[in-house]
C-alpha cells in the first residue's frame, strides 16, 4: 500500500478493496439507521461524499500548517464546517430527505469515516489524490448503504425507490424495515462480501502462484 | 426447548442427544395432538411444514458448508415442532417455512450449531414473524374442526372464558398453546423421563403469578391464558440457552415471570412470553459468568 | 406523584424502549469494537455514561444561555462536538489517575468517546426534542446506561461464543452485528414501556 497509486486506483479504493462499509467497517450507525429505503441510502451516501471531498481538500490544503497536537481538533472544525453547509443546502432543497435522514446528518461530523481518512490520507497527501480519495470513499459509502437501503426496501416494504416492484399480492417482511432488520441485513451483506472478497483472494494468489 | 447438550456440567453425553430429542418430541406430542383436535387437521398440517422446512434447511446448510449432516439427532425436528405450535392454524403456508429456515439457519446453524446458539432458535422465528407479519400471526380463529377463517381475540385481549375451558384448551391462540392439560402432562412426562427439572418451569410461573397477584390482576386467567405454561415447560428450560446452575435456573426463571407481568400490564403487546426468555436468553451468559462458581456442580438432578 | 411517575417512565424508556443501540442507532462503533470482553464492556460503558451525562448538562446550558440569545444556533454542533472533546480530555486523565489497568484496557477507544456518535447524539436529541435541563441530563445519563446494557450483555454473548464453530467470513463484525439485530428483535419486547 505504500506504493504510489495511480488516481483510479485511490479512487476504486475507497470503492472495493477499502470500502467503508464492507471492508473498513466504518460509519455503522448512519448504515443501519437511515437504509429503510434506497433513496435515504442514496441521500445519507451523497452527503456524506459531499463533506468526505470538501474535508479532504480542504485538510489536504493545511496539511503543512496545522500543528501537529491540535490536528485532531483542527480536523473536526473542518469537518463541522461542511456538515452544517450541507445541513443548510438539504434543508432548503430537499426538505423531506432532510427530515427523514434526521439526526444522521448533523452527527456526519462524528462518522469515523471521515476523520479516518482525513487523519489516514488527507493530512499525508496532495490536493487532488486527497479529492480522489474522497470521492472513492464516499461512493463506496454511497454504493454500500444504497445496496443494504434497496434490499430492506424491496422486501420490507415491497417497493424499490418507491415503485411497487413484488406486486399486490406480496406481504412485506416489516421487520426488515424495523430496527433488527438494519443490523441483520447488514450483517449479512458483510458476510457474503466476505465471502466474495476471500474468493477473489484466493483466486487472485491462487493466479499469482501459477504465474511465478 | 432445544435440549442441546453444551460444554457445561450436563450429566448427558453427547451420544444421548437423540434419546433426549425423542423424549421431548412425544412430550411434544400431547399439545400437538391437543391443538390438531381443537383447530383440525389443518393445524397439522403446520406443524408438518415447519418440521419438514427445518430439517430440509439443516441439512442443506450442513451439505453445502461441507459439514456433517445432523438431522438425525433429530434436534431440527424439535425446533420444527416448536415453531409450529408457536403458529396459529391460520397461518399461511409460507409462515413456517420462513419461521423455520430463519431458526436453524440464522440462529442455530450460522452460530456453530447444536449447543452453540445464544437465542431459544423456534422463539427468535416466532418473535421475528410477529414482527414481520403482525395481523397474519395474531389471527387466531375460533376453535372447533370447521374452518371457516372467524379472527378472534385471545384471552389476553378481553376474549371471555371460564377457566375450565381454559384448562382444557377450547379458546383461540396458536396451535400448541391452548390445552393446558396437554402440556401439564407434557411436563409431568419429562419431569419423570429426568428431561427437565422442576426449577424454571415453577418459578417461572409463579413469579410471574405474584406479581399478577401484586398489580391486581386475575391470577388463574393470567396463568391459563397465552402462551406463559407453554413457554414456561417447553421453551424456557432449553439446556443451551438457560443457566446451568440452580441459582442461575432460579434467577433466570423469576426474571422471564416479572418481565410477562411487565409487559401483559404496561407493555404495547398483549403476550410477553416470547420476548420475556429472549430476553433472558440474552441475559444467560452473564447469569453462568456470574454464579458459575459458587454452585458449580449443583446443576440437573 | 404524577410528575414522580413521569420522570421514572422517561428514565426506564431511555434505557429499554429507546434505547441507544438498538433503537437509535446510535453508538454502534465503540458497540461493536470494544465488546468482547466484559470488563472492558464494563468500563467503556462507564465512561461513556460518565461522557454523555455531563455533555447533556453542559451543551444543553451552552444552547440555552449561549447560543439562542446571541441568535447563534447554527453552531450548535461546532460547539457541541469541542464540548464533547474537552470532557473527554478530562475523563482520560481522571481514568488514567485512578486505574491505569482500566485505562490500558480502554486503549484507543476513550479518545474516540469524542467520536462516540451516541454523546453527540444525545446532545443533539436533547435540543432538537426541547426538553429542559431535567430531562436532558435525564437522558444523556439513562440513555448511557442503556447503552452500558446493552454493551456489556454483547460482551456476555461474544465471551460465550469465542469457541463456537462460526462460519469464517462471519467472524467478527458480521456476527456481531447480527447479534445486535436479534438482540434488537428482543428489545421489542419492551415497546410501549414508559410510553
Amino acid at each position: 500500500m505504500s506504493k504510489k497509486q495511480s488516481l483510479s486506483g485511490v479512487f476504486f479504493n475507497g470503492i472495493l478493496v477499502e470500502n467503508p462499509t464492507f471492508r473498513l467497517v466504518l460509519g455503522t450507525c448512519p448504515t443501519i439507521a437511515v437504509t429503510t429505503s434506497a433513496l435515504n441510502g442514496i441521500g445519507m451516501g451523497l452527503a456524506a461524499t459531499f463533506v468526505l471531498v470538501g474535508s479532504n481538500v480542504v485538510i489536504s490544503l493545511l496539511r503543512n500548517f496545522i500543528p501537529d497536537k491540535v490536528r485532531i481538533p483542527a480536523f473536526v472544525v473542518v469537518i463541522c464546517t461542511f456538515v452544517t453547509l450541507i445541513q443548510m443546502l438539504m434543508q432548503a432543497y430537499v426538505p423531506s430527505l432532510y427530515a427523514s435522514l434526521g439526526l444522521f446528518i448533523p452527527l456526519i461530523v462524528v462518522n469515523c469515516i471521515i476523520l479516518a481518512r482525513a487523519e489516514a490520507y488527507a493530512s499525508k497527501n496532495g490536493v487532488a489524490a486527497s479529492a480522489v480519495d474522497g470521492l472513492g470513499m464516499g461512493i463506496g459509502f454511497t454504493l454500500a448503504i444504497t445496496v443494504i437501503g434497496a434490499i430492506r426496501e424491496l422486501f420490507g416494504s415491497g417497493t424499490l425507490f418507491g415503485f411497487n416492484l413484488l406486486g399486490a399480492g406480496y406481504q412485506p417482511m416489516l421487520i426488515l424495515i424495523l430496527a433488527p432488520g438494519g443490523f441483520i441485513i447488514y450483517g449479512l451483506t458483510l458476510g457474503v462480501m466476505n465471502i466474495i472478497m476471500n474468493r477473489a483472494e484466493a483466486n487472485k494468489s491462487a493466479k499469482e502462484g501459477v504465474e511465478a | 426447548m432445544e435440549l442441546h447438550v453444551s460444554n457445561a456440567p450436563q450429566i448427558y453425553a453427547k451420544d444421548s442427544t437423540r434419546t433426549l430429542m425423542y423424549d421431548v418430541i412425544l412430550a411434544l406430542l400431547l399439545p400437538s395432538f391437543a391443538g390438531i383436535w381443537f383447530f383440525g387437521l389443518r393445524a397439522a398440517l403446520v406443524l408438518v411444514i415447519a418440521i419438514a422446512a427445518a430439517v430440509l434447511s439443516e441439512y442443506g446448510y450442513q451439505k453445502i458448508l461441507h459439514k456433517p449432516v445432523t438431522i438425525n439427532d433429530l434436534s431440527a425436528v424439535v425446533t420444527g415442532l416448536l415453531l409450529g405450535l408457536n403458529l396459529p392454524v391460520s397461518a399461511p403456508w409460507w409462515l413456517p417455512v420462513i419461521g423455520s429456515v430463519f431458526a436453524i439457519v440464522l440462529i442455530k446453524q450460522l452460530f456453530g450449531g447444536l449447543g452453540d446458539n445464544f437465542l431459544n432458535p423456534a422463539l427468535s422465528a416466532r418473535a421475528v414473524l410477529l414482527a414481520s407479519w403482525p395481523t397474519l400471526m395474531t389471527n387466531f380463529t375460533r376453535p372447533g374442526p370447521s374452518l371457516d377463517a372467524v379472527s378472534s381475540a385471545t384471552v389476553l385481549s378481553g376474549y371471555p372464558s371460564i377457566p375450565l375451558q381454559m384448562f382444557i384448551g377450547n379458546i383461540p391462540g396458536t396451535i400448541g398453546e391452548v390445552s393446558k392439560a396437554a402440556i401439564l402432562l407434557g411436563f409431568l412426562y419429562l419431569l419423570l423421563r429426568g428431561v427437565i427439572s422442576w426449577r424454571i418451569p415453577v418459578v417461572f410461573v409463579g413469579a410471574y403469578a405474584l406479581l399478577a397477584l401484586m398489580l391486581g390482576n386475575d391470577v388463574l386467567t393470567g396463568v391459563l391464558s397465552g402462551g406463559l405454561l407453554f413457554g414456561a415447560v417447553f421453551m424456557a428450560p432449553d439446556y443451551t440457552t438457560s443457566p446451568m446452575t440452580a441459582k442461575g435456573q432460579y434467577i433466570f426463571a423469576a426474571a422471564c415471570g416479572l418481565i410477562v407481568a411487565l409487559i401483559r400490564n404496561f407493555g404495547a403487546y398483549p403476550e410477553g412470553v416470547t420476548y420475556a426468555i429472549l430476553l433472558l436468553n440474552i441475559v444467560t451468559p452473564l447469569i453462568d459468568r456470574s454464579v458459575k462458581n459458587k454452585v458449580y456442580g449443583k446443576g440437573k438432578q | 406523584m404524577n410528575a414522580l411517575v413521569k420522570i421514572l417512565l422517561f428514565m426506564v424508556s431511555c434505557v429499554l424502549t429507546n434505547n441507544f443501540i438498538f433503537s437509535r442507532f446510535l453508538g454502534n462503533c465503540p458497540f461493536l469494537g470494544v465488546s468482547n470482553k466484559v470488563e472492558t464492556a464494563v468500563g467503556m460503558g462507564v465512561a461513556v455514561t460518565f461522557v454523555m451525562a455531563l455533555a447533556s448538562l453542559f451543551t444543553w446550558l451552552l444552547y440555552h444561555y449561549v447560543l439562542v440569545p446571541f441568535n447563534l444556533r447554527y453552531l450548535d454542533t461546532i460547539s457541541f462536538i469541542l464540548v464533547i472533546a474537552a470532557l473527554v480530555q478530562f475523563v482520560e486523565m481522571f481514568i488514567k489517575k485512578s486505574s491505569p489497568s482500566l485505562y490500558k484496557a480502554l486503549g484507543i477507544y476513550l479518545p474516540l468517546i469524542t467520536t462516540n456518535c451516541a454523546v453527540l447524539g444525545a446532545a443533539l436529541l436533547n435540543i432538537t426534542s426541547d426538553y429542559n435541563l431535567l430531562y436532558a441530563v435525564l437522558n444523556g445519563t439513562f440513555g448511557a446506561l442503556g447503552f452500558l446494557l446493552a454493551i456489556v450483555l454483547m460482551a456476555g454473548v461474544r465471551e460465550r461464543l469465542e469457541t463456537s464453530d462460526i462460519p469464517e467470513s462471519f467472524k467478527g463484525f458480521p456476527i456481531c452485528i447480527i447479534i445486535a439485530g436479534l438482540m434488537s428483535v428482543a428489545f421489542m419486547g419492551f415497546s410501549g414501556f414508559g410510553g
